[in-house]
Formats: structure tokens, C-alpha cells, sequence
């Protein structure tokens, strides 16, 4: 365990040390993702643009014009829908070098409640042609790839809570933005998850092991490009999958890993995500329950799946 | 340098005839906008501005932002006028793959820096251009074009906002206010009152061109900016919408419409005329 916004500090700070290309714009909530030292500390690097999303999103795709790499902060809902114009057009379309971070995705949001909590960040943008979008809840895989994200051209979207984020990383894997990890072995069924539901895939395959169940599990935390070579491989060892994210249904991971299984590979799939549904405030525990993201459900859709696979 | 206001009369006339040859190919465009700045096009491309059309991405070279990305016609004739690429290509404006596309693309034309097209973002990506150079200690210009109209969106003042407080004196904005946009002027849609007003509120360096269509009151404007080391400054270009041809700028509202090929003759003529009527 570990608190992913001190991850970030600690990764963001190394790399605007190492080049001071780097550059770090807030839109007032530095203090929220415990950033506001970068401004003392990088004071020609690091900058609180005021609560102005829109305009941060132009300014960092204009200074990566001029060679600047930046990181651009704001909660989830602001870095995607709120700015969704800005990142379409000053950053994809201006072929930008612009990394949006938007923290406190889905459920993670807690009491921040409704307005705060975005399952439809993803879907937002899985639609713009040149982006990457990353979903990320482990302390190594954050740091990966936000060093990957430094050193890479191009618009990247990144949502992770601030708050702490279970490891299951050994801390010696090879991550790669835009290739999934297997992160349990398994041949009766995969389980594709991304973010927070990675931990949960993980402890639900270990219950239905319990009964003989192999479940696989994919920590697929980058949905676009989606590594689709991996999701076919999967399907046609295991012969089931089941995707689970923190988002809505629609327009996420599950519709992505549903794409290219119904154009290559039908194998018997269910989705679990939150169901076309607003947020609301409440406990992480509390709505993973709530809108059915959960552990449990996990478990209760792989079932649901199997019988439809073995047809018992 | 020295102005030679013939000579940035010429190139303006030149940057005119440009942009109706390249409206005509398709027989309709952003007709009015791209003519009303004509003439500020000619004082930044006849001398002001450090570029190289040999050298289209030379180092620590001046920027363009046409945030009025429509107007991009504008843009590319003036690029022509200086042979970033042959007056011939203006022929292909709009046309399946083209490298002129109605709003200026970065990844497309030679001497366009940044893509714009969605009103007021270009106000941020500048002032993001300007930011990085003020950081880098870079001695370049950022030139920001905004039309009037397009000062109803929110996202220029917070450009404005931070560009003031982040003392960019290296951005340049230019207002083509020619009182009208899309639907009607600019006082019917949403009246914007007194745009130098509104941008020395917010922390601006403005500076009124009474006459915004005439090259000489522009070049001076340009130099007070760059004379101006602590604020941000705003040129408020007074201009006409149309202007240099009669036809365009008596009409109500001539923002996109038609250029027929067979009236640029005498569009043509009427350029050369009023061009010889300044020189004597």
C-alpha cells in the first residue's frame, strides 16, 4: 500500500530534477494532490494556473510546441469532460505533447460525490484519434509510467486516486504504456481489469480458486491503444473473459476489450462496470457495492460466464 | 527596421488578391474576416515578424496563433505573398488534400505553427507559446490574432488572466474588431462594450487603432508593444469587415460567403487603383 499522490510527487519531482523540460501545471489543486512543493521547489518549472482548466490544457499544448513536457493536474471530470474541446483540438488535433492527469477517477472520488465523479472520462475520450488513456491503482505501475509518460510524444490521460493503492507489482515487472500485464495465471477464464478493480479481480480469482476455478487476470491499464493482440490471446486460451473498471459500461474498457472479441473472437463476455449511472457521495467500500464494481461482482459475473462457456 | 508604408501597401494589396484567388476556387469562404486583416498580415509578414520562408521552422523564429483559425485564408495568403509555398497552392484551398484547410493546421501548412479553429483556444495555446519562450529566456513574439466575435468566448479571458499575471510582454494580441460576426454585428448578439476597457481591466497594456485597416497606424502600434516591459499588450484593431473591396464591405454582413471567379478581375483592378490612389 501506498498513497499514490505521494508517488506521483516523488516520480514527477525526479524527472523535472533530471530535465528541466518538465513542467508541472496545476489548476488550483496542488494542494489536493499533494504537489504545492513542486512550485517552491521548481519555481521555473512548476505553476498554478488558478482554476481555469481550459485555459491550462491550451497553455501546456502550447508550450509543448515549444518543447516543454508538461503534466497537467486536475480532478477527473475537469481533465476530460470539462476540457473535452481543449484536449480534442490544442492537444490531439495539434499533435500536442500534453500529459493530463486527472485524479480521483469513478468511485474514488468518495464524498466528493456526483459532479466529482467521472465514470465517462474514458469514453470521453477513447473517441479522439491520437491520445493514450491509462487507468492506474498501483504504486509501481504509477511510477512506470509516469517516468514512460516523460519520455514518450503525445497526449496521454492518466486517472489514479490520490489516496492509497494496493501493490501487486514485485516491483521488477516490464511495464509498457499500451501492453497489458497478466498478473495471475489462469486458463478457464480471464478476467481484463484496469485501476482499482485490478486488486479486486486478483482477490476474487483467488475465492474461486478455492473451487477449482482458474481465473487469469490482466491488468490492462492502458484501454487506448488497446493491446487487442493480448485480449485475443487470452480469449482463445481461456475461452471466456470478463472485463471489470471503475467507469461506465459504455465507452471504457469493457467496450473496448467487446470490440475487437466481437470482430475477431465471440467467446462468451460480460462487463462489469457501473451501469449508465450518475455517482454519488458515499465510501469507496460503500459504492463499489452500490453501482456492483465490487470483489463480489467480479466473482458473480465470472460465474455467470462460465456456465455460459461449459454450459452448466 | 524602417517602414515603408508603399511597400506594406503593396504586400497588403497582394495578401488581398491572394485571399479572393483562394476563396474563389471553392467559390465561397470566410471572405470577410480574412480581408479585414489584410493589412496588419502585411505589417507583421513585410518585416516585423523573424521568419524565413527558406527556413519555415528556424530557430526561435516569431509565432503566429490565428485563433480566428477561420480566417486562415488570410494566413495563407500572406505565407504565399512571401513564398512559403507557390501562389498556385492558394488554387487548392479546401479541395480533398490540400495542405490549406479552412483553419490553420500545424501538421499541414508551411509557416503555421499551432492549429486553431475552435474559437478561444488560441488565446491559451499562446499565451503557452509565449510562457515557454518567457521561461527560456527566448527573445521571440508570440502574435495572438482574435476576431471580435470571438471575444464572447470565456476561455480568452482566462487566457487573459494569466497571460497579465505571468506578465507576458512577449505576447502580442491583436483584436480585429470589425464589429461584426456570424449572425449580425457584434453590439446586436452580445454586446461587448469597450474591448480596450475590458483587456486594460484585466491587466493589459491596450493600445486603440483608430484606423486598423491603415499599415502605417499598425506598425506603430506593434513598435508601443514592444516597447511595453511590464504588461501584456492588446492592439484593438478598428477595422472593416471586407475591407479593400467595396463590394465585401458594404455588405451587411459578408462573414462567409461567395467570391465568383469571374468578378476577381475587377476586384483585382479595384485593389491596383486604391493601391495607386495611396501612392500619389
Amino acid at each position: 500500500m501506498a498513497e499514490l499522490r505521494k508517488v506521483f510527487y516523488q516520480t514527477i519531482a525526479e524527472l523535472m530534477k533530471k530535465d528541466d523540460r518538465v513542467v508541472y501545471l496545476d489548476a488550483d489543486l496542488a494542494g489536493a494532490l499533494g504537489t504545492a512543493e513542486l512550485f517552491r521547489e521548481f519555481p521555473r518549472q512548476a505553476f498554478d494556473l488558478g482554476i481555469m482548466e481550459a485555459n491550462m490544457i491550451g497553455v501546456g499544448a502550447g508550450m509543448s510546441i515549444k518543447g516543454k513536457i508538461p503534466f497537467v493536474h486536475t480532478f477527473g471530470p475537469f481533465a476530460s469532460r470539462r476540457v473535452a474541446d481543449q484536449t480534442f483540438l490544442a492537444g490531439c488535433y495539434n499533435d500536442a505533447n500534453l500529459k493530463i492527469i486527472g485524479s480521483d477517477p469513478g468511485i474514488t472520488a468518495e464524498t466528493n460525490g456526483g459532479t466529482h465523479m467521472p465514470f465517462e472520462d474514458m469514453g470521453i475520450y477513447c473517441a479522439y484519434p491520437n491520445i493514450t488513456i491509462m487507468d492506474v491503482a498501483e504504486p509501481y505501475l504509477l511510477r512506470e509510467v509516469i517516468r514512460q509518460m516523460a519520455s514518450s510524444w503525445g497526449v496521454q490521460y492518466i486517472r489514479f486516486q490520490r489516496k492509497e493503492g494496493e501493490a501487486y507489482y514485485g516491483g521488477d515487472e516490464k511495464i509498457q504504456i499500451g501492453r497489458g500485464n497478466i498478473v495471475r495465471e489462469g486458463n478457464d477464464i480471464t478476467v481484463i481489469a484496469c485501476g482499482i478493480e485490478v486488486a479486486w479481480a486478483l482477490k476474487a480469482a483467488e475465492k474461486l480458486a478455492e473451487e477449482n476455478i482458474q481465473a487469469r487476470v490482466v491488468d490492462m491499464f492502458t484501454i487506448k491503444p488497446l493491446d487487442a493482440e493480448l485480449v485475443l490471446r487470452c480469449a482463445r486460451e481461456t475461452g471466456a473473459v470478463v472485463t471489470a473498471e471503475n467507469h461506465n459500461i459504455h465507452g471504457g474498457l469493457g467496450s473496448a476489450v467487446a470490440e475487437v472479441l466481437a470482430e475477431n473472437c465471440p467467446v462468451p463476455f460480460k462487463r462489469v462496470g457501473v451501469k449508465d449511472r450518475f455517482g454519488e457521495v458515499g465510501s469507496k467500500a460503500f459504492l463499489a457495492d452500490k453501482f456492483e464494481i465490487s470483489e463480489k461482482y467480479i466473482e458473480k459475473a465470472v460465474r455467470d460466464v462460465l456456465k455460459r462457456k461449459t454450459g452448466k | 527596421m524602417e517602414f515603408d508604408k508603399k511597400q506594406a501597401d503593396r504586400l497588403a494589396a497582394q495578401i488581398r488578391k491572394n485571399i479572393l484567388r483562394a476563396i474563389s476556387a471553392e467559390g465561397k469562404g470566410h471572405i470577410g474576416g480574412s480581408l479585414s486583416i489584410a493589412d496588419v498580415f502585411a505589417v507583421l509578414y513585410g518585416g516585423v515578424m523573424n521568419v524565413d520562408p527558406r527556413d519555415p521552422g528556424k530557430k526561435d523564429r516569431d509565432y503566429i496563433v490565428m485563433s480566428k483559425g477561420h480566417c486562415g485564408p488570410a494566413m495563407y495568403a500572406a505565407l504565399a505573398a512571401r513564398d512559403f509555398f507557390p501562389e498556385e497552392t492558394l488554387d487548392t484551398l479546401n479541395k480533398g488534400n490540400t495542405i490549406l484547410p479552412s483553419h490553420t493546421d500545424r501538421l499541414k501548412t508551411p509557416g503555421v505553427d499551432v492549429s486553431t479553429g475552435s474559437l478561444g483556444q488560441g488565446a491559451s495555446l499562446a499565451a503557452g507559446v509565449a510562457f515557454a519562450d518567457k521561461i527560456d529566456g527566448k527573445k521571440s513574439y508570440t502574435y495572438l490574432i482574435l476576431g471580435d466575435g470571438e471575444l464572447d468566448e470565456g476561455q480568452v479571458w482566462e487566457a487573459a488572466l494569466f497571460a497579465a499575471h505571468r506578465k507576458l510582454t512577449n505576447l502580442i494580441t491583436i483584436v480585429d474588431a470589425n464589429g461584426k460576426q456570424l449572425d449580425g454585428t457584434t453590439d446586436s448578439v452580445c454586446s461587448l462594450g469597450s474591448i480596450e476597457d475590458k483587456f486594460c481591466s484585466f491587466g493589459y497594456h491596450a493600445i486603440s487603432v483608430e484606423n486598423g485597416n491603415d499599415t502605417a497606424q499598425i506598425y506603430e502600434a506593434v513598435c508601443q508593444a514592444k516597447e511595453e516591459r511590464e504588461k501584456p499588450s492588446v492592439l484593438v484593431l478598428h477595422t472593416v469587415k471586407g475591407a479593400g473591396i467595396d463590394y465585401y464591405a458594404g455588405m451587411e454582413n459578408c462573414h462567409s460567403t461567395t467570391v465568383k471567379k469571374e468578378d476577381i478581375p475587377e476586384f483585382y483592378k479595384e485593389l491596383d487603383e486604391k493601391l495607386a490612389h495611396k501612392e500619389v
